[in-house]
């Protein structure tokens, strides 16, 4: 093989990530136009929670949204215990803050062909530090989130889309995120031991994770949200 | 048949033995006398009667009835009142009586209860709490409660504890009113002699758990033991006008302006006259009966006899 | 029987000393609600702990009636048999003390008949207090802090029961706390029998409830093998079962099951035996007991 054929390869490799760089800000673009139509939805939903050290029964929510970032999960009737690092799921504030939007490749997530791509925040005193999407590229839809932040370290949301795609909305959303240890002291809970073999976790004590998983029974969208509702 | 036989009753304590073979027997009628010092096995004794105490061996029968096969049977118709009479102090008078005749199968209608308040003169009081009873009302109380349900036995262990003069007295009536005219048996039991002497007909000396001597108050008392104790202003001029004469021979004891006699009860009033004859000064002339000699020589209490005598 | 209840009864609602537990009760809980009302936050900022590092937690919705019913309990673990214990340990010392004991044990009235009348006024007496206090905690606490959604705190975990799911589980507790309370009641009517004076089984009492039930919660293996099964304080703690549910498969607890019901029904059954053999005790004492008070 001669210079002529490498200079080439080079070239056309060249033109092509050039090709793919320009791809990725342009997906980034064809997202935030489809999340854009949302400014904001009401939604029932049902809340699953698990996470080793929480018994909690499956809940009926109020989720409300509202651009760019309010996001408030609502348990009218009860007690819910709501991930704090919520960011995730609001994808609108993802996709349309100050990144540098990097290739990350292709991939297979819910057996659909997806376009990776990778967040680097401009602000490097921000909180997140690395977002990834995987994004299916035919439907312009986020299937899966990866954010990893400061404070709490990396969480994932994969969302799945049912019959409110045609509104851009998934039917559920399965967000995981990293747990402390729970640990009361004894003398406080005085708790009733039954003499069974305890529930214990196989995991070690830390850096354990927890998922909670929102099925979206209905969706109101654009009718105007006072924002008291965010309070 | 007696109403009550004691057969070889014995009560054996960890520490001591409190009786030791009693037997006795108790006939209908009888205001039966139960005499000892303190710590003689009275109360224990009692308290066997009750079934409050198990005995360590030996037999009771109450009414011809064994008393531990019968005890119900038995202690319906027995009425006690054991040492000071402790009610419930939260309540009245009226709540404790009705409280008690309950418990011991008497229906009583209030209007009884208070009939028998009013006969041992608590009428007017049925309604306040016993706290606020002296001493001796609780012990009419306490009687009240033992005659609550019409009893054929009446036991009273030491009944006239801390009661003053009067409310000695009007014990002593009461069971002598019960006795002689509602033909009650009652079981007395004291370690004053002389209340026991007074109302009783038999009795039993008791000392260190065993029994001294059981009989009739007349049969105990000698009357040719009567120690007779005379007041004199000059005990000197006294004993030398009586050393000069038979009265001398009964003469047993001189101090502090006593002259002390032990003589026949028949020649009391001849030693009176020859007293007034011999121009002795009598200040005061006391007949002691000789129950007290005769019990005081019988117990234990002669080792304490001897501590204060010349 | 029934005459000889009545005169119980009688004897122990007649008694100030019994409405100083009715008082106590009163007094204990209304000071916790007061606190938790002032202060409800903190407690529950500490019990749930690093939690909130990561998870929402909706403070006020969690401080309603049914969460401060459930704290009152847990705080009165100690105070309640105390309570009970003033109640039942008079039962005989207390008339022994009065000097009453001989004039009753005297009239035709069996012993037994005497104690089983005795002690079945203080389960009477055990189960108003619960009464008053299930009123005092629950429905007072319902009333100044609504309902809701209750949190329970184990002590490597934390439940959630949804309101509706909430008062039939007090009604099981309270069942259940009746019948533990009946054993302290059971075991200061034994101690009764052999004392003049109610302050002996009253102290004896509640300190063996206390050393019981620290060695119940001690986390000792030899002990947990040994002798917590058997100790009546492990036991007692089985009205906490009735809040712990059954999960699913996938870890979310199931609304109206209950975790283990075999062990609670099995603490049932230890409890009701050690009531039984505390009363026999109690009973084949009595008769046997020379009464020289």
């Amino acid at each position: 093989m001669n210079l002529k054929y490498w200079f080439s390869l080079f070239i056309c490799s060249f033109v092509f990530h050039a090709a793919r760089a320009q791809d990725a800000s342009t997906l980034m673009k064809g997202i935030r136009s489809s999340l854009e139509k949302i400014n904001d939805y009401e939604a029932d939903a049902k809340f699953k929670t698990e996470i080793s050290f929480l018994k909690v029964p499956d809940a009926v929510v109020k989720i409300y949204y509202k651009q760019p970032d309010k996001i408030k999960i609502r348990n009218q009737n009860g007690i819910s215990l709501v991930p704090k690092e919520t960011v995730s799921i609001s994808m609108y504030s993802l996709v349309n803050s100050h990144y540098t939007v990097l290739d990350g490749g292709t991939d297979l997530i819910q057996g659909i062909p997806v376009r990776i791509i990778k967040l680097l925040p401009a602000d490097e005193n921000a909180d997140l530090v690395l977002a990834t999407l995987y994004i299916d590229y035919k439907r312009m839809i986020v299937l899966k989130a990866k954010t990893t932040t400061r404070e709490n370290g990396t969480n994932e949301v994969e969302l799945f889309y049912g019959k409110f795609l045609p509104i851009g909305l998934p039917d559920r959303i399965v967000f995981s995120f990293s747990t402390q240890e729970f640990k009361l002291p004894k003398g406080v809970t005085f708790d009733y031991d039954d003499g069974s073999a305890k529930n214990n976790l196989t995991e070690p004590r830390k850096n354990q994770r927890g998922k909670i998983e929102i099925t979206y029974l209905d969706y109101t969208i654009n009718k105007g949200l006072s924002d008291s509702l965010f309070k | 048949m007696s109403l009550v036989t004691v057969s070889h009753l014995s009560k054996k304590f960890k520490s001591h033995d409190a009786v030791n073979d009693l037997s006795f027997s108790v006939e209908e009628g009888d205001v039966y006398g139960f005499l000892g010092q303190n710590g003689a096995g009275k109360s224990t004794t009692i308290r066997m009667l009750l079934t409050l105490v198990r005995p360590t061996s030996g037999n009771i029968k109450i009414f011809g009835l064994d008393l531990d096969r019968e005890r119900k049977k038995i202690l319906s118709q027995v009425g006690a009142m054991i040492e000071k009479p402790d009610l419930y102090k939260y309540l009245s008078a009226h709540e404790n009586l009705s409280l008690f005749a309950r418990m011991s199968g008497s229906g009583n209608t209030k209007k009884e209860l208070n009939a028998q308040l009013e006969m041992v003169g608590l009428a007017g009081r049925e309604g306040d709490l016993v706290k606020t009873f002296s001493q001796g009302m609780k012990q009419r109380l306490g009687i009240a409660v033992a005659l609550i349900h019409n009893p054929r036995l009446i036991i009273l262990d030491e009944p006239t504890n801390g009661l003053d003069p009067q409310g000695i007295a009007d014990m002593r009536n009461l069971i002598l009113h019960l006795s002689r005219h509602l033909n009650k048996t009652v079981i007395v039991s004291s370690h004053l002699l002389h209340e026991i002497e007074q109302i009783s007909n038999r009795m039993l000396i008791i000392d260190e758990g065993k029994k001294i001597v059981e009989g009739t108050v007349d049969s105990l008392v000698d009357p040719a033991k009567t120690v007779v104790e005379v007041t004199v202003d000059d005990l000197a001029v006294a004993a030398s006008r009586i050393e000069t004469t038979l009265w001398f021979s009964y003469l047993i004891k001189k101090e502090n302006h006593h002259l002390i006699f032990q003589l026949p009860r028949h020649l009391i009033p001849e030693l009176n006259r020859s007293l007034v004859q011999l121009e002795i000064n009598v200040l005061s002339l006391q007949a002691k009966n000789s129950l007290e000699a005769q019990f005081l020589s019988l117990t234990r209490s002669k080792q304490y006899v001897a501590a204060f005598t010349d | 029987m029934w005459q000889l209840l009545q005169i119980e009864l009688l004897k122990i609602f007649r008694k100030p000393r019994t409405y100083i537990s009715f008082g106590a009760i009163a007094a204990m809980v209304i000071i916790i609600q007061i606190a938790l009302k002032f202060d409800g936050q903190s407690y529950i900022e500490f019990i749930t702990g690093s939690l909130r590092d990561t998870l929402d937690v909706p403070v006020a919705n969690i401080l309603n009636g049914y969460f401060v019913c459930f704290v009152i309990l847990n705080l009165l673990l100690i105070h309640i048999p105390l309570l009970i214990a003033l109640v039942a340990g008079d039962s005989i010392a207390g008339e022994a003390n009065m000097g009453t004991l001989r004039l009753i044990a005297s009239k035709p009235i069996s012993r037994t008949g005497l104690m089983l009348a005795k002690f079945m006024a203080t389960v009477i007496y055990t189960a108003l207090l619960l009464i008053w206090l299930a009123f005092i905690s629950l429905l007072l606490s319902i009333l100044i802090f609504g309902t809701n959604d209750i949190l329970i705190a184990r002590n490597d975990a934390l439940e959630i029961i949804r309101s509706n799911d909430v008062l039939w589980r007090y009604l099981a507790a309270f069942c259940f706390a009746t019948l533990a309370l009946t054993t302290v009641a059971a075991l200061a009517f034994l101690l009764s029998v052999f004392a003049d004076n109610s302050i002996g089984p009253i102290v004896s009492t509640i300190s063996i409830v206390i050393v019981f039930t620290i060695l119940s919660e001690m986390q000792i293996p030899l002990y947990d093998r040994t002798i917590k099964p058997f100790l009546f304080t492990s036991h007692m703690l089985a009205w906490k079962g009735f809040f712990y549910s059954k999960v699913d498969t996938t870890g979310s607890s199931i609304p109206g099951t209950i975790e283990n019901i075999r062990a609670i029904g099995k603490s049932s059954l230890i409890l009701v035996l050690y009531i039984i053999g505390f009363v026999s005790a109690a009973v084949y004492s009595f008769n046997k007991k020379d009464i020289l008070s």
